[in-house]
């Protein structure tokens, strides 16, 4: 490598964040740590029903007896559980605002500074957005127009009150609360999220989206977010997520879980830009996040897109368990890792049903002294007679400090089961920069240019309007310049 | 003077690639450097758009009034300096046009021009492209991947009839095309020749003077000129081969 590309390579890791800034807005919160008292806290700001606090309780009595998982490529110090506050709310949310007159105007500001402006007629034309700050919902648009198709979109917390039997229903069908710990802390302390409901036959006609940020201090962000897709049903969701650079480190241990009956398809995309830390390594998100998919019906599809940027530490696998005949699961996955960041990440395919497909593309760029993760668990129960998976893992590492490896786990019970898996290791290509530059883009363009060719397969599976949102974004990580 | 190599030497890993070599090159002028394998015509290539894997020991090379070596690689192709290459890399997932969309517009800002907008480009794009025979589908795909040997040398004239270079330097476009290929390059080099411009035409073979007329042709062995003149020297090269020059 030649002594041009470590310059530039050097420039990128001035990370420059352009999320980092703070809203100072009052908050309140219980006193920090894990105990009864803290959930009874959490269920009494939300003024949730009995059944909803026993359900948290015993998740909690769960969550005390588990050890984290370990078998993660991460190294981070112990997290310490008693340190974090598990719920922080702008003053004067004890119920939702009933209209955006009644939030106040510096989260409104907030949500401009990141581009989410929160105004109906404002917002990305045909995206719907559920916004939480901190533990609590802010607003949730064009809920109106929604209602008419009998969609409902509100927040977890809504639903707990307005829809309790397909709460009661769902909540931990997916992801059992004693599946690990980070999913037993999550059902036992988490404080909003999204809930989606489309109704059998309905194909609904917007994007909808959520929006994430973490604001205030030592706080941890435990969302819910749970969708149904009812019979012949379609819906694509996005999720996206930023926080306040800060030191010290931060939780994020969200649980979202979908299912698709008969004939649906649920096509969620995450675009993660949590703050993944300075270029020494201090600060930055640590996020450990389950996210399953249960192709519950025939024919039932289920897609995952995801766009990993931020976060200082990455414990993410969007997994399907494909139990309905003919049905099929995708992931498609863009992890991209600088400076001291490091990501373990990738997907569980459960094939269950006869005849199911998945397919898996991941794609990991390493930068600095960066680790990159991929791994992935392929697995053919006993009756999934003819079922296929292909999976893909191409890894491209920037510069000589960093690393990239891939773990795939296949397990086969089914012999009739096809499995195709290719896997590519490249350095970014010298004689690629120079034909660039030649034509007159500059070495970080020409970076910037080649890794979003890299990442093409996957980005184009973005609903349009946020692709070339991400594509920015990969750009901004690459450059660590303010876009 | 337009471009000015002066006493130029030039090693790789230890190996002299090129010693004392001179060349003047003015507006309007089209010169062909020829020589056998290994005489360093394609270093001379590489190191007047800016490689990096050469040591310069020795000489000054100026361009439009510039220290060439002042200059890094994207600022040489921004003043105008293009480089068909012999063998084009392929940049997967990198689609032809917002590549030298980007490639044109940051030539502009430097030239302090308007930059050009989607739609305007999308046009010039088209319409060039049709000049030159290429398919309008072959523009929805990455640049370079997949492309035949012939495809990605029609791909090399398109970028330079776009960027419009005042230095063209034209490495070996010549080799791996059939006699079909070559014509529709020549011809597209021919379209772009005007009296602003100048062509610094690199070839092993005399094949490709037959298409594009020289105005001057140098003779260059083990890494210096040895002899220059008109179109003439071409046909000597033909007739007996770079023996008799070495």
């Amino acid at each position: 490598m030649n002594s041009e590309t470590l310059n530039t390579l050097d420039s990128y890791s001035k990370n420059k964040y352009k999320y980092g800034f703070v809203t100072d807005i009052d908050n309140e919160k219980p006193k920090k740590g894990l105990n009864e008292d803290t959930i009874k806290f959490i269920s009494l700001k939300k003024n949730e029903p009995d059944w909803m606090l026993d359900w948290r309780l015993k998740a909690y009595s769960k969550w005390k007896k588990m050890k984290e998982p370990k078998w993660a490529n991460l190294s981070f110090p112990e997290i310490d559980y008693q340190d974090i506050y598990y719920y922080s709310a702008p003053k004067g949310f004890e119920k939702k605002p009933k209209d955006l007159s009644e939030v106040d105007p510096k989260l409104i500001e907030t949500y401009n500074k990141l581009g989410i402006p929160l105004e109906e007629q404002k917002v990305l034309a045909g995206v719907a957005v559920d916004v939480v700050f901190d533990s609590v919902s802010v607003a949730t648009t064009y809920k109106g127009e929604l209602e008419k198709l009998g969609i409902i979109f509100c927040s977890i917390g809504e639903a707990i009150q307005k829809h309790p039997d397909l709460i009661k229903k769902y909540l931990g069908s997916v992801i059992p609360a004693g599946d690990h710990s980070f999913s037993a802390l999550n059902s036992a302390v988490f404080t909003d999220g999204s809930f989606v409901y489309i109704p059998e036959g309905v194909k609904c006609p917007m994007e909808l989206s959520t929006y994430f940020r973490i604001n205030a201090e030592n706080t941890g962000q435990f969302e819910r977010t749970l969708i149904i897709a009812d019979k012949g049903s379609y819906v694509s969701y996005l999720e996206g997520c930023t926080a306040p650079k800060r030191d010290d480190n931060q939780l994020h241990a969200a649980n979202v879980e979908l299912i698709a009956l008969e004939d649906a398809e649920i096509k969620y995309s995450t675009v993660q830009n949590w703050y993944p830390g300075d270029e020494d390594g201090k600060g930055g998100i640590y996020n450990f996040v389950t996210k399953r998919g249960l192709c519950a019906g025939k024919n039932s599809k289920i897609s995952w897109t995801q766009v990993e940027t931020g976060s200082a530490i990455t414990w993410k696998y969007p997994s399907c368990i494909l139990k309905g005949d003919n049905s099929i699961g995708e992931f498609y996955s863009v992890a991209i890792t600088n400076n001291y960041q490091q990501a373990d990440t990738g997907t569980k395919m459960t094939h269950i049903g006869k005849n199911t497909k998945s397919k898996i593309i991941s794609k990991g760029i390493s930068l600095g002294k960066s680790q990159n993760t991929y791994r992935g668990e392929v697995s053919f129960l006993r009756k999934a007679d003819k079922a296929r998976n292909y999976t893909q893992c191409d890894s491209l590492l920037v510069g000589n400090q960093c690393g990239a490896h891939t773990v795939p786990y296949i397990d086969s019970k089914n012999n009739t089961a096809v499995i195709e898996h290719e896997a590519s290791t490249s350095k970014i290509n010298e004689d690629q920069l120079y034909y660039c530059r030649q034509r007159g883009l500059s070495h970080e363009e020409a970076v910037s240019l080649i890794v979003n060719g890299f990442c093409k397969q996957v980005l184009q599976e973005l609903p349009m309007e946020f692709a070339v949102e991400a594509q920015k974004l990969v750009s901004i990580s690459l450059e660590g310049s303010v876009g | 003077m337009f471009l000015e190599i002066k006493d130029l030497s030039v090693k790789i890993e230890n190996k002299n690639i090129l010693n004392g070599l001179n060349l003047n090159i003015n507006k309007g002028e089209v010169h062909a450097i020829m020589g056998p394998n290994g005489c360093g015509k394609s270093t001379l290539a590489n190191v007047l758009a800016g490689k990096e894997d050469y040591e310069i020991l020795n000489g000054k090379i100026n361009f439009k009034d510039n220290d060439l070596f002042d200059l890094n690689i994207e600022e040489r192709a921004q003043e105008g300096m293009f480089l068909a290459f012999q063998y084009p890399v392929e940049i997967p997932g990198v689609n032809i046009t917002p590549f030298l969309h980007s490639a044109i517009n940051s030539k502009r800002k430097r030239m302090n021009e308007e930059e050009i907008d989607n739609l305007s480009f999308a046009k010039l794009l088209k319409s060039k492209a049709s000049d030159l025979g290429i398919n309008i589908d072959m523009l929805k795909r990455s640049v370079n991947t997949g492309f035949s040997g012939g495809e990605k040398k029609r791909y090399e004239i398109l970028q330079m009839s776009i960027l419009n270079p005042d230095l063209a330097i034209l490495d070996e476009t010549d080799s791996g095309l059939d006699i079909d290929a070559l014509k529709i390059v020549t011809d597209g080099v021919n379209k772009l020749k005007t009296k602003d411009n100048s062509f610094l035409i690199i070839t092993h073979y005399q094949k490709l003077l037959d298409y594009i007329k020289p105005d001057y042709v140098h003779v260059m062995v083990n890494g210096s000129i040895v002899k220059s003149g008109g179109s003439e020297i071409a046909d000597e090269i033909e007739k007996d081969g770079f023996q008799k020059f070495q």
